[in-house]
C-alpha cells in the first residue's frame, strides 16, 4: 500500500528525517512510535506531500508520489487526519464532513456522497445527533471523531492519523482506538502516529520506533511491546512491564 | 505432488514475495545499523574509522562498504563488549563451541529467544517434524547452542521433546526404542555411532518408530547422508547455524534435500572470496558472511563465518522463496594446502564413504615441514580385515590412495587402523588433527 525508501526530509536548514525506510501493507494497522520531536509528524506530512522529501522514494498503491501535490495524493486515496483535529469551528458538523467529500465530487462520484455521509454517521452516531451544531462547540473527543469522519468522506485506501489521542480523556482515547480498528475492518489501511505507544501498539499489527529522525527498531506490535528499550522509553514504568511480559 | 503435503512453519515469511523481502531486509538492516552505531562502541569506532556514516546507507548493495566482523573482534570484546543492550535485558547467555580456540559469549533478549525458537521450529518442520513427533535431542546441553536451540523450536512446535543430551550411543538407542522417538537431533557423526550401537545391540531399525534425522554442527557429505538414511531407515536433513549470529536456525534443508534454505528475513547472507574479500555471485563458492537483521542482544555486522559454501538462487519446488546455500564444504581454516593444492577434509570423507570395507570413521592428521602440509589419513577398517587378511588390507590401502589421488589431485599417505581405535566423541567428531605450527 505504502512504501518509503531512504526518505530524508526537513525544514530549511533543519534535517528531521534521515533515510526512513518503512512499508504499510494493505489491511494493516501500522504505528510509528517516538518521542516528541522525533520526526513523526514530519513523516506523515512528507507522505501527504506537505513537506518535500530531499531524497528517497515514496510509493503509494503502486504510484510514485515522492514529489506529487497533496490534492493529487488525496485523490489517489491517501488521507491525513492532522494533529489537533483542525476542524472548521464556525461551520456545522455536516458541512465539515461534506468538505471532506470534495475528492469524491472531483472523481465524479457525487451520487455516492450521501451514502458516505450515512456510513460516517453510522460509525459515529454522536455526530449524527450533532449534525447541525457548530464544530467549535463539540468536545475534544467529538472533534477528533469529526476529523476522522471528514477524512473517511474522501474514501481513503490509507488513512494516516497524527496523534488522535492527544489531549483526550482515557475513556475517549479507548473509543477512538476502537473506531480505528473498525475502520480497518471495513477495509481502510491505517498508519498511526502516537505518543501513546501502549495504546497504539495494542491495536497495531506492526510498528516502527523513530528516534531523532531515524528508525531504530521495527517489528510486530507484540515484539515491540516486549522490547525493553521500548518499555523504558515509551511504555513508562519498567516494573509494570516486567510483571506483564510473559515468555 | 506425491501425496505428502509440504509443511512450512512460517509461510508468511518463508514464502515471501522477493521484492517484499528486500524491503523488509532494508528496513531491518537500517534499523540495526542505527542501533549498533548508537549502542556498541566497537561498531561506532570501526564505522568512524573507515568514514562510514550509517545515515548514508541507502541500499543493500551498500553492505559491501561495511567492515567485516571476525572471531578476533568477538574475542577482544569478550564477554559482553559487543552486546547492544544492558545485561539486565539479556535472558540467556550461550557461547560458541570453540571449534577454533577460545569460545566467546553471546546473549539473547526475550525477543531474540522468541525469534530463535521460531527459526528452529522452521528447521524441524522443514525436516519433516510436526507436533505429533517425539524429538530426541542428542546434543550436549550447555553453553553450546545446538541442544537448547532445537529444544526450544521443538517445544514451540508442540512436539514432545526428549532431552537426552550427550548420553552414549547405546543409551540413545535404548531411549529411542523405549520412548518411541520419531525424530533424532544430533551431529551426523553421532548418528553413525548410534547406527553402529544398534547393530551391536541387535536392534532392528525397522522395528523402531524413528522417521526423521536432523543433523548439524559439523560438515558432512552426501554419501554420509545416504549411509545414515540407509542404516537408520530415516530421512536425514542438514541444518546450519553458528552461535555468533544465533545458533541453529540460520539455514536448513527441506525434504528436497538440495541445499539449505537461508533465514533471509532475519539474516543477510553474502558469499565472499576469502582471498580478495570481494562478494561473489550466487553459485560461486566462497566464505559465508552473515549480518543479523533482528538480533537485539548481540547484533553482528558482516560476520565472517569461515564456512565455505555457495548461495543457490534457483527456486525450490517446496514453495519456500528463501534462497538456499550449498552444504558447507569445510572451513577456510580447515583448508589444507598439500603440495600446492587446496584440500578439504570433507572431500576426503566423501571418497572414503564410497569405498567398500572402510568404516565411516577416519582422521586426517596434518603436519608441516618446510612449508608443505604433510597429510596422513587414518581409516578404520573392519576387525576381520584388520587382523586376518594382510593381502586384502594392502589392496584396500592402495585403492584408497588411488581414489584420493584422483579426487584430490595430490597423493596423501593412508594408514589403516583397527575398528574403534580412533578417538570417538559424542559431540563433534575430531576429523582433523592439525599439528602445523602456523604463525
Amino acid at each position: 500500500m505504502l512504501r518509503l525508501r531512504n526518505v530524508d526530509a526537513g525544514y530549511g536548514p533543519l534535517s528531521v528525517l534521515r533515510r526512513v525506510t518503512l512499508h504499510v501493507a494493505a489491511g494493516e494497522i501500522v504505528t510509528i512510535v517516538g518521542a516528541n520531536g522525533a520526526g513523526k509528524t514530519t513523516l506523515l506530512e512528507t507522505v501527504a506531500g506537505l513537506v518535500r522529501p530531499r531524497a528517497g522514494e515514496i510509493v503509494f498503491d503502486g504510484t510514485g508520489i515522492t514529489r506529487v501535490a497533496t490534492e493529487r495524493i488525496v485523490a489517489l486515496g491517501c488521507s491525513l487526519v492532522p494533529e489537533g483535529r483542525q476542524v472548521f469551528a464556525p461551520m456545522p458538523v455536516r458541512e465539515n464532513l461534506l468538505l471532506g467529500a470534495h475528492v469524491q465530487y472531483a472523481r465524479g462520484k457525487r451520487h455516492e456522497v450521501a451514502e458516505d455521509l450515512e456510513r460516517v454517521y453510522r460509525l459515529f452516531p454522536i455526530l449524527r445527533s450533532r449534525d447541525g451544531q457548530l464544530a467549535g462547540t463539540l468536545s475534544g473527543g467529538e472533534q477528533q471523531m469529526l476529523a476522522i469522519g471528514r477524512a473517511l468522506m474522501a474514501r481513503p485506501k490509507l488513512m494516516m492519523l497524527d496523534e488522535p489521542s492527544m489531549g483526550l480523556a482515557p475513556l475517549v482515547v479507548k473509543d477512538i482506538f476502537a473506531i480505528l480498528r473498525r475502520i480497518r475492518e471495513a477495509g481502510t489501511t491505517v498508519l498511526l502516529v502516537e505518543q501513546n505507544a501502549r495504546g497504539a501498539l495494542r491495536i497495531a499489527d506492526r510498528g516502527y520506533v523513530l528516534e531523532t529522525g531515524r528508525i531504530v527498531l521495527q517489528g510486530t506490535a507484540e515484539e515491540l511491546l516486549a522490547n525493553r528499550d521500548v518499555q523504558r522509553a515509551y511504555l513508562g514504568s519498567d516494573l509494570d512491564a516486567e510483571n506483564r511480559v510473559m515468555p | 505432488m506425491n501425496g505428502t503435503e509440504t509443511r512450512i512453519w512460517e509461510p508468511q515469511h518463508e514464502c515471501m514475495d522477493r521484492a517484499e523481502l528486500e524491503q523488509l531486509q532494508l528496513e531491518r538492516l537500517e534499523a540495526t545499523l542505527s542501533r549498533v552505531y548508537r549502542h556498541v562502541s566497537f561498531y561506532r569506532k570501526t564505522f568512524d574509522g573507515i568514514g562510514f556514516n550509517p545515515d548514508d546507507f541507502r541500499s543493500l548493495a551498500d553492505l559491501a562498504r561495511l567492515p567485516f566482523t571476525t572471531k578476533a573482534d568477538l574475542r577482544q570484546n569478550h564477554p559482553y563488549g559487543l552486546f547492544a543492550v544492558p545485561l539486565r535485558d539479556i535472558v540467556r547467555v550461550h557461547a560458541s563451541s570453540g571449534t577454533t580456540g577460545l569460545s566467546t559469549a553471546v546473549g539473547y533478549t526475550r525477543n531474540d529467544m522468541r525469534t530463535w525458537s521460531n527459526l528452529t521450529a522452521r528447521v524441524l518442520v522443514a525436516g519433516g517434524v510436526g507436533k505429533e513427533d517425539v524429538v530426541q535431542i542428542a546434543f550436549d546441553y550447555g553453553l553450546f547452542t545446538g541442544a537448547f536451540g532445537l529444544h526450544q523450536g521443538a517445544e514451540r512446535l508442540g512436539a514432545s521433546v526428549v532431552p537426552v543430551s550427550s548420553a552414549n550411543a547405546r543409551r540413545q538407542v535404548g531411549i529411542m526404542r523405549d520412548y518411541r522417538t520419531t525424530a533424532l537431533v544430533t551431529t551426523p557423526s553421532h548418528a553413525l555411532n548410534i547406527a553402529d550401537a544398534m547393530i551391536e545391540m541387535g536392534v532392528n531399525p525397522a522395528a523402531l518408530s524413528l522417521k526423521h534425522g536432523l543433523f548439524g554442527a559439523e560438515p558432512w557429505s552426501e554419501s554420509m547422508r545416504k549411509e545414515i538414511e540407509e542404516k537408520l531407515e530415516i530421512t536425514a536433513t542438514d541444518n546450519y547455524g553458528l552461535s555468533e549470529v544465533m545458533g541453529p536456525g540460520v539455514a536448513a534443508e527441506c525434504l528436497e534435500k538440495k541445499g539449505l534454505h537461508l533465514a533471509e528475513d532475519h539474516f543477510l547472507f553474502e558469499v565472499i572470496d576469502p582471498d580478495t574479500l570481494a562478494p561473489v555471485p550466487p553459485g560461486t563458492p566462497g566464505e559465508l558472511v552473515v549480518t543479523t537483521l533482528t538480533k537485539e542482544g548481540i547484533p553482528v555486522i558482516r560476520y565472517r563465518t569461515r564456512d565455505l559454501t555457495a548461495i543457490l538462487d534457483a527456486p525450490c519446488p517446496c514453495g519456500r522463496t528463501l534462497r538456499r546455500m550449498a552444504r558447507v564444504k569445510g572451513r577456510t581454516d580447515d583448508m589444507l594446502i598439500v603440495k600446492g593444492a587446496k584440500v578439504f577434509p570433507s572431500e576426503i570423507e566423501a571418497v572414503l564413504l564410497e569405498i567398500e570395507g572402510t568404516e565411516p570413521h577416519y582422521q586426517v592428521q596434518v603436519d608441516r615441514e618446510a612449508g608443505t602440509d604433510l597429510v596422513t589419513v587414518l581409516v578404520e577398517v573392519s576387525e576381520s580385515l584388520f587382523f586376518d587378511e594382510m593381502k586384502k588390507q594392502s589392496v584396500l590401502r592402495d585403492t584408497i590412495v588411488k581414489r584420493l589421488a584422483s579426487e584430490l589431485g595430490v597423493t596423501v599417505d593412508v594408514k589403516l587402523v583397527g575398528k574403534k581405535t580412533l578417538e570417538r566423541s559424542d559431540g563433534k567428531a575430531r576429523r582433523v588433527v592439525d599439528r602445523r605450527k602456523l604463525d
